[in-house]
């Protein structure tokens, strides 16, 4: 049934490899593997939420998305209509059409803007490129784009230290906003923000969203944000995406041992919901050196010998009717599901 | 405000003064400072606004001097061959008789032309070439550290020698010597600041919407890096005015029939002069000190009002 | 008052204000907490809410510029109590206090450690003022700590400098220098908030440990209400320099009194129900510390304002030990009761 649906973005084994270099001669040791390996089909008008840990490739992923991080194998193919393009192949001229399309949001809301340039300063260099020529025109479209994101027009002529945390990440947003893309990629852009502020953002995005149809990638590593503001998430472990369902199904069947002990540790603001902690042994493995076969093995509880050598599928499960994508030897036994 | 020292420690004077702050604060008289936060806290350094303040008297009077002094500094009077200071010559006459007073403000423009010129186009090269190169990284980058590598190992006295002796010695050779030995600190100091700024949030959003390279390095990133460069220029305005003096003493600077500090102090190099007439060298030497002691308190002004960490 | 034998620090209307820039920001603005043997005491609110300030100043390690205006802070030590806002900041007492019985670990564990000194090294450095172990039994000491702490061969890792440690590992490190000395009192300044979830949950482990085993007493700063549900006995919420509401952490989340707690609650999504969970968020930003309101900090942002607030309102006691600074927390804290 999925197939129906209309794909905006595909991710066909998408690696991102980074060399490390040691030496005196700068020889290559090793390479990251940030990303290592990512197939995903984005749907036009969802929420997707990719969540993991620090150092699992969330970011990098996004990243490679928008080719500010260069991808070392894969395609990254937008899909409009009949006409599917693989960005990846494309030189920096080529792109320009599909950098409309596509946008970032940030997370620092401190480095995000220039604290040399007044938010007009900011913005208007990117509406200059997309061919907005006049001033008086420029100004108008940054003003309704801060109204958009419930500022005020004036603001315009402000810099970045005269406003707060919550209403620097509004501009962010704006700023995204102002070349009209269809997907804007989101990547921890609520998690500096203040418990208060953050409620603020989410709303705005949910209604930017209703609003200008667009399509989000959620990078965070908040999953009580993920699954409030997702239709389906990606749960991902050392460049690779083990688990991806629709966000309830992912809370109400967790398949992945990873996911289970993720979604245990997060610690819950209700005192009615407490649950045992699935309490982790160790830490992240390094992405120079995966572990062999499941790179979550090491740290797995119900481990069995093979995931130590046959490196897991992403494979696709029906629960409930619905699609639920897992890459685990263990759901394949049968007392598992 | 007794009640403020409920805790019984002595008052020292950091308390009195937070008693005097909190207490216009809880009537209301203090609002946020208005104005540039740079001006303020720059104006607030007094050695920097004296070091401003010298620094201006110096350059208004180099650049009015026809309008200061009735002399031209050229000319000779063999009448009046090393006269001590008096009411009609302030800094008294040179060997030739030429009137010293003069000669130093005449002097001024040139020493200070060649500090300041070669400073800001020093600085220009160098922040061309360092935030373009800091910015795309790869081989331009490598091969621009390289090019400075080089430039900045060699002894800057002998490669002034050298080129003196190609180039032969004039005004303009000299402020080109100096441009070549003098880029290469303030390119390194762009560079480095590229390397940091470069990963900044906002200069990933530029990137996103598929901006031109110039535009993102030159026009956003380098207003932010200004700064330090800022500082930079005027700490080598100084050091170059030293050199200029030191060089022209040499006989290897601005050619001698040019007046420039340097020029003047050049005749000390005779021993008769150094033990008998004080006054050719000594208010001259005075002016240089002045003058590089005014830049640096400048500079050292300029850093602590661009730190935004410093706080007071 | 049999209570009171278990109180480790008592602090009493305590107000610290910063003087930069040549205002007086009144960060600390009169908060007043126990905290407990044995119990743990989460301060809970956003940046700017002065929670950070609270931790630095009973530890005395505020910068030059600021100052403690009033109040007590006391340490019942064994040996009576001790006034620790009356000590010299870096006077000797203090200095045999700070580690020795009241220990502190910061959020973030990378610069926290001195890279240039092995692990072992910088806890034993504590040791060597606070207690008069020989060389050989700091090194023993230092690496029962780190097993304590749950790092895997203590023996080697010992020796190892700080880069080579992951962050939880060196968060544990930090946890165990601040143990080295068994203080009375563990401070810890958001210690998970530069870590992930699944190392956070090791932390909380550890810490919840360290509680029942060795009776330490805990104040643990945050801003994720989540962590107060899981590891808090007491909460306080804090709001721009005041308690607003403190109480047992099943009093305050489950009959939340005033507005802002309230507001907080409502505004932060809950793992586990689902996407068409209802948040609320707050209106408007914390204001500016400097132009602060008159009266209750809060009002500007709060649904049940009226006229009063505008005179600060007076902490009530509502229960033996919930408290509330609000002029209408009984309406508010009957909403809360539907």
């Amino acid at each position: 049934m999925q197939q129906n649906k209309d794909v905006i973005l595909k991710l066909r084994d998408l690696k991102a490899h980074f060399p490390v270099k040691a030496g005196v001669f700068k020889r290559t040791v090793g390479h990251v593997k940030a990303v290592d390996g990512v197939d995903l089909d984005i749907y036009r008008g969802e929420v997707l939420g990719v969540v993991g840990e620090s150092g699992c490739g969330k970011t990098t992923l996004g990243k490679a998305i928008l080719r500010l991080v260069e991808s070392s194998e894969g395609q990254v193919i937008y899909c409009s209509g009949d006409e599917q393009t693989d960005l990846t192949t494309l030189d920096n001229e080529g792109l320009v059409p599909y950098r409309k399309k596509l946008q970032i949001v940030f997370q620092d809301p401190h480095s995000s803007l220039n604290p040399a340039f007044t938010i007009f300063g900011s913005l208007e260099d990117p509406l200059k490129k997309y061919g907005v020529k006049s001033r008086a025109e420029r100004r108008k479209i940054i003003g309704d784009l801060l109204e958009a994101v419930n500022m005020r027009p004036e603001y315009m002529d402000r810099y970045p230290h005269e406003f707060s945390g919550g209403q620097r990440q509004r501009i962010g947003i704006a700023r995204a906003l102002s070349i009209g893309p269809e997907l804007i990629v989101c990547d921890e852009a609520v998690s500096a923000l203040d418990v208060s502020i953050q409620a603020q953002v989410l709303q705005l995005l949910m209604k930017l969203k209703q609003e200008k149809n667009l399509t989000y990638v959620f990078i965070t590593h908040d999953l009580s944000v993920t699954e409030y503001i997702c239709d389906r998430i990606a749960v991902m472990y050392l460049g690779r995406v083990v688990e991806l369902c629709d966000s309830e199904e992912l809370y109400a069947h967790t398949l992945h041992p990873y996911t289970k002990a993720l979604l245990s540790a997060v610690p819950v603001a209700d005192l009615d919901k407490q649950t045992d902690r699935i309490v982790l042994e160790g830490d992240v493995p390094s992405p120079v050196n995966p572990p062999s076969g499941c790179p979550f093995h090491p740290r797995c509880q119900s481990a069995i010998e093979r995931c130590k050598t046959d490196v897991p599928k992403l494979k696709r499960y029906e629960v409930d009717g619905r699609d639920h994508f897992a890459s685990c030897h263990l759901v394949d036994l049968p007392e598992a599901v | 405000m007794s009640m403020t020292n409920t805790t019984g420690r002595k008052t020292s004077r950091l308390d009195r003064q937070f008693d005097l702050i909190r207490r216009r604060e809880e009537a209301g008289q203090l609002t946020n400072p208005r104005g540039y936060r740079f001006a303020r806290k720059f104006l607030s350094n007094r050695l920097a606004a004296i070091g401003l303040l010298i620094f201006t008297i110096i350059v208004l009077v180099s650049v009015l001097a026809p309008l200061l002094t009735p002399y031209d500094p050229r000319a000779i009077d063999l009448r009046n061959i090393l006269k001590p200071p008096t009411w009609a010559h302030w800094f008294g006459t040179d060997k030739v008789g030429r009137d010293l007073l003069t000669r130093v403000l005449y002097g001024g423009q040139i020493s200070i032309l060649v500090g300041l010129g070669s400073a800001l186009a020093s600085a220009v090269v160098g922040v061309l070439i360092g935030c373009y190169t800091g910015y795309v990284g790869g081989w331009r980058d490598a091969l621009a550290m390289r090019v400075s590598e080089i430039f900045m190992s060699f002894p800057q006295i002998i490669l002034v020698l050298l080129l003196v002796a190609i180039l032969g010695q004039s005004l303009s050779n000299l402020i080109i010597i100096f441009i070549l030995t003098g880029w290469g600190g303030i390119y390194r100091l762009a560079r480095a600041r590229m390397l940091s700024l470069r990963e900044e949030e906002y200069v990933q959003a530029l990137r996103s919407f598929g901006l031109s390279t110039p535009i993102i390095c030159y026009k956003h990133i380098l207003p932010n890096a200004l700064g330090p460069i800022m500082v930079n220029i005027t700490l080598s305005t100084a050091a170059f005015i030293l050199a200029e003096a030191g060089l022209s003493f040499l006989g290897l600077g601005v050619p001698l029939d040019i007046p420039t500090w340097g020029n003047i102090l050049n005749v000390a190099q005779d021993l008769r002069i150094l033990e008998n007439n004080w006054w050719v060298w000594l208010p001259v030497g005075i002016v240089i000190s002045l003058f590089v002691l005014s830049v640096n308190f400048i500079g050292d002004g300029l850093r602590d009002a661009t730190d935004p960490t410093q706080q007071g | 008052m049999t209570q009171d034998q278990d109180v480790a620090l008592s602090v009493k209307n305590l107000k610290t204000f910063f003087y930069t820039n040549k205002r007086c920001n009144k960060a600390v603005n009169g908060v007043s907490f126990d905290i407990k043997k044995g119990k743990t005491l989460c301060i809970v609110g956003e940046s700017g809410c002065g929670k950070s300030v609270t931790a630095s100043t009973i530890m005395q390690l505020l910068p030059t510029l600021s100052r403690i205006e009033e109040g007590e802070i006391t340490y019942h030590s064994e040996n009576g109590d001790i006034r620790i806002d009356q000590l010299e900041r870096n006077g000797e007492k203090m200095r045999s206090i700070r580690g020795s019985e009241i220990a502190m670990i910061f959020q973030d564990p990378m610069t926290a450690l001195n890279p240039v000194y092995t692990i072992g090294f910088q806890i034993s450095e504590s040791l060597k003022y606070h207690t008069d172990l020989t060389r050989t039994q700091y090194k023993t000491r230092a690496i029962e700590l780190l097993r304590d702490m749950g790092i895997s061969l203590p023996e080697s890792r010992v020796d190892d400098y700080p880069h080579s440690y992951s962050g939880g590992m060196r968060q544990r490190a930090m946890i165990a220098m601040a143990m080295s000395c068994s203080p009375k009192i563990l401070i810890a300044d958001e210690p998970t908030t530069a870590l992930d979830v699944t190392i956070q949950a090791q932390i909380f482990e550890l810490m919840d440990t360290l509680k029942k085993e060795h009776g330490t007493a805990i104040m643990l700063i945050t801003h994720d209400m989540g962590v107060v549900a899981e590891l808090a006995d007491e909460v306080a919420v804090m709001y721009m320099g005041n308690i607003v509401e403190a109480g047992t952490v099943d009093e305050v989340l489950r009959n939340p009194t005033h507005p802002y707690t309230r507001a907080l609650l409502a505004s932060i999504p809950v793992l586990g129900k689902g996407k068409h969970q209802d948040i609320t968020a707050i209106p408007g930003s914390t204001p500016d510390p400097y132009d602060r309101p008159n009266g209750c900090q809060f009002a500007d942002r709060c649904a049940y304002r009226i006229d009063a607030c505008d005179v600060m309102p007076e902490e009530t006691q509502i229960g033996r030990t919930h408290r509330v600074m609000c002029w209408r927390h009984e309406e508010v804290g009957a909403n809360a009761a539907e």
